[in-house]
């Protein structure tokens, strides 16, 4: 039951930072990519249908977290507490700024709406990359599963490490390439001729960073990323959309599920000591609440991704982005 | 202030935001519904048109709302670790439920609805913003569920081993007498500010667009039978509350000592003891019990109970705060009520509402607005000390290590984020208000570029 659900609150990360990282990327990309509001408009329309539905991931990623192993959630957030603030206003920002940008007035108003989009996007993606960094490094756990510390530092100290700065690096890499190959599947004109150009750049580009990063620490991870990333930027050349994207989408998942699967068993490594470490079991809520989470999970889920589906379904043309002659 | 204070008022801030704007979605996506139905049985296009406007409204409101419910997901584990841990059997499987039943229906069909107008049949169209008002009120019934928990603990049993609280049943906790009780009351409520806030911009455009005499008057009707419905779940919940948490209605009433018969006093000046009070003879009674001659227990008497019941220490709420959120609470929905009712007997067949009222309804929205804040207020401060009633203190529910600092600088990052964005939902709407109802003849439903722009 507790590998039940720890593959269901995997599952749910997993569908977040693939599905919302494609609109993160989007949304740093949008400046980049769109030369004038015309095209900026083409390249938020992109994922204007489905960013909604995409960031409620989130809230089923914590919400499930929270239900199936709250000893997890609690220290996770609480001893992240500030850089968790942290995000949570700027995914604020990102969501205001994206839906009110097409409701006011004029050229002036949209930019600064695609403006907010981009930096906070950026921000975002930033923070997710350190915070998955610390959530891999682990957290000063005491004994009794609190994290330890004092002083305003406590909280930031886990996401101000070198770990923290690759990862976030790493993160805005992978929702770029992600941005790129989507916009190129996604719209036509001179918006999917320049994203088709960045996702060869970015794929070819990166996939030369991880080669060398990937033989310095040898990790065989960090060299399967290289692969990806370079067969993305390929077939991105080749003008293969759909699979450029998809495989991008394959590398992100990939690479959460490395990062809740580092540890093995244990959800969260104690700083201060191994034997303090948080483990699934130890984390986990009771049977009772987990097999009431299963009979709603198993009816629901399938029932999300069946109507999310159809929505991409619904709005699965693409987005023009040249001007058409009036 | 200390880090148990500055947290607390953390939670009440972003939490009385959020819910400025949650009631809100609550009433616009029902009105909508309403609205789209009707454009389908007449073939009006007025319907359409408003529709379409309540829509706007409604997708602006929306997306404050979801950017700041999703800072309550968060915020149970970030500030309140000691309550999510201990608590979250309980409290865990609603807030992910909610959202895998709930947030997933609203998110994905509110855009299938707002973007899918020439994408998706007319049936199937409106079918969407059913499903989307369905989700909205589904999300209500069980986030009051974990809330009915905090007011009276039920379904759960205490782990003698690890001292964590285990889920019994999930019916039982959804069907908690006080969320039955407060799901009814909390939607009533809703209904109100939705249609204060039709009525307001109706009034407001009415020169500009003569389909909004139409909208003024849905608002209008909305705002009394939200009154109407509020007045009488408020009087089923008020007797709830006196069985679950006696203290909490000795507290509205700043009732001391305990008394057969107990009146309701409109307004006292003086405390601890009153010196002057305006009092209605038995209505205390009445509302807490049912009966005129009921006894109802005082504050003295309940806290000596509770020092046995629990231990030594204090169990009083803030009394000055509990009487007048009540009855401020009360008086503001129920003269946001009688507006309505004004504006409807005066513009009844036809006829236009007199000038000295029309230039004040646009201000309408901000006593349903107020009605509501101070009900969760008190609610939630008459409950003090406790976190979930008779179980946890609120100051065992902290995360342990929490700092001022770190609280601190969150909360003014929430506030100026929040801040700003209120500002600006409020001048979009506006702006949306300002915005002619009908589009263009020649040119709409033709050119895809014109289609919702983003």
């Amino acid at each position: 039951m507790i590998t039940l659900w720890f593959s269901i609150v995997v599952l749910a990360w997993v569908l977040f930072f693939v599905l919302e990282g494609f609109d993160f990327g989007v949304g740093l990309l949008g400046p980049l990519l769109g030369r004038d509001d015309h095209e900026r408009g083409a390249v938020v329309r992109t994922i204007g249908p489905f960013w909604d539905g995409n960031e409620v991931w989130l809230v089923a990623a914590i919400g499930v977290t929270f239900a199936a192993f709250p000893a997890w959630y609690a220290a996770l957030l609480s001893g992240l507490y500030l850089p968790v603030a942290a995000l949570l206003l700027v995914l604020a920002v990102r969501g205001v700024a994206l839906e009110f940008r097409g409701k006011g007035d004029g050229a002036r108003w949209r930019r600064r709406c695609d403006a907010f989009l981009a930096v906070s996007s950026a921000a975002i993606v930033a923070l997710w990359g350190a915070l998955l960094a610390a959530f891999v490094r682990g957290l000063a756990l005491g004994p009794d599963g609190s994290v330890r510390g004092s002083g305003p530092g406590r909280s930031l100290a886990p996401i101000l490490t070198w770990e923290s700065l690759v990862g976030a690096a790493a993160a805005l890499f992978a929702a770029a390439l992600l941005g790129a190959t989507f916009l190129a599947l996604r719209t036509t004109g001179p918006v999917r001729r320049r994203a088709r150009d960045l996702a060869r750049w970015l794929g070819t580009g990166g996939a030369a960073v991880l080669v060398v990063a990937g033989f310095g620490t040898g990790s065989r991870l960090v060299l399967a990323a290289a692969a990806v990333s370079l067969a993305a930027g390929m077939l991105a050349r080749q003008g293969r959309e759909a699979l450029a994207f998809a495989l991008t989408c394959v590398g992100v998942a990939g690479s959460v599920v490395a990062v809740l699967l580092a540890h093995g068993s244990v959800v969260l490594p104690s700083t201060l000591d191994a034997s303090w470490s948080l483990t699934r079991a130890a984390a986990a809520a009771t049977p009772s609440a987990l097999s009431l989470l299963t009979a709603f999970g198993v009816v629901i889920l399938p029932g999300v991704l069946a109507y999310q589906a159809y929505s991409y379904f619904v709005f699965r043309r693409r987005v023009a982005s040249e001007r058409v002659p009036s | 202030m200390d880090v148990l204070d500055l947290t607390r008022l953390q939670f009440a801030v972003v939490t009385i935001y959020h819910y400025f704007f949650v009631p809100l979605s609550i009433s616009l996506a029902a009105v909508a519904a309403g609205l789209e139905i009707t454009w389908l049985r007449t073939g009006k296009d007025k319907w359409r048109d408003l529709t379409k406007f309540v829509g706007k409204l409604l997708i602006v409101t929306f997306a404050v709302g979801v950017v700041t419910g999703l800072v309550q997901e968060f915020q149970f584990g970030m500030a309140w670790s000691a309550f999510a841990k201990f608590y979250g059997d309980v409290f865990g499987p609603t807030l992910a439920i909610e959202g895998m039943l709930a947030f997933f229906l609203e998110a994905t069909f509110l855009a299938l609805w707002y973007f899918g107008w020439d994408r998706l049949p007319r049936l199937a169209h409106a079918a969407t913003i059913v499903i989307v008002s369905l989700g909205t009120i589904l999300s209500a019934f069980i986030i009051l569920a974990a809330n009915s928990f905090m007011q009276n603990p039920i379904a759960y049993e205490m782990d003698p081993v690890t001292g964590r609280a285990r889920l019994t049943s999930f019916t039982d906790l959804l069907l908690n007498k006080v969320n039955l009780a407060a799901f009814p009351h909390t939607l009533s409520g809703a209904a109100m500010i939705g249609g204060a806030l039709l009525l307001a911009i109706a009034v407001w455009r009415m020169a500009a667009e003569p389909a909004h005499r139409t909208l003024a008057r849905l608002g209008a009707w909305v705002m009394l039978a939200g009154g109407a419905a509020t007045a009488l779940t408020g009087d089923h919940l008020g007797k709830v509350i006196t069985s679950v948490q006696p203290m909490k209605m000795a507290a509205a009433e700043a009732l001391y000592s305990t008394t057969r018969g107990a009146p309701f006093s409109v307004f006292t000046v003086g405390k601890p003891l009153p010196s002057f009070s305006l009092d209605l003879p038995w209505l205390l009674s009445i509302l807490a019990k049912g009966s005129p001659t009921a006894t109802v227990q005082g504050i003295d008497d309940l806290q000596a109970q509770y020092a046995a019941q629990y231990g030594p220490g204090s169990y009083v709420p803030m009394i000055p705060v509990a009487f007048w959120t009540f009855r401020l609470m009360i008086g503001a929905g129920m003269l946001a009520a009688a507006i309505a009712a004004f504006y409807l007997w005066r513009t009844r067949r036809g006829a236009d509402a007199p000038r000295s009222l029309t230039r004040w309804l646009p201000l309408i929205p901000l006593l349903p607005a107020a009605a509501n804040t101070l009900g969760w207020i008190f609610t939630e401060t008459a409950r003090q000390p406790w976190i979930a009633f008779g179980l946890t203190k609120v100051a065992d529910g902290i995360s342990p290590g929490l700092t001022s600092a770190e609280v601190l600088a969150s909360l003014i990052g929430f506030a100026l984020v929040y801040g700003v964005v209120a500002v600006v939902w409020f001048r979009l709407i506006r702006h949306l208000a300002r915005q002619p109802l009908a589009p263009p003849a020649d040119i709409s439903d033709k050119s895809p570029a014109l289609a919702p722009v983003y």
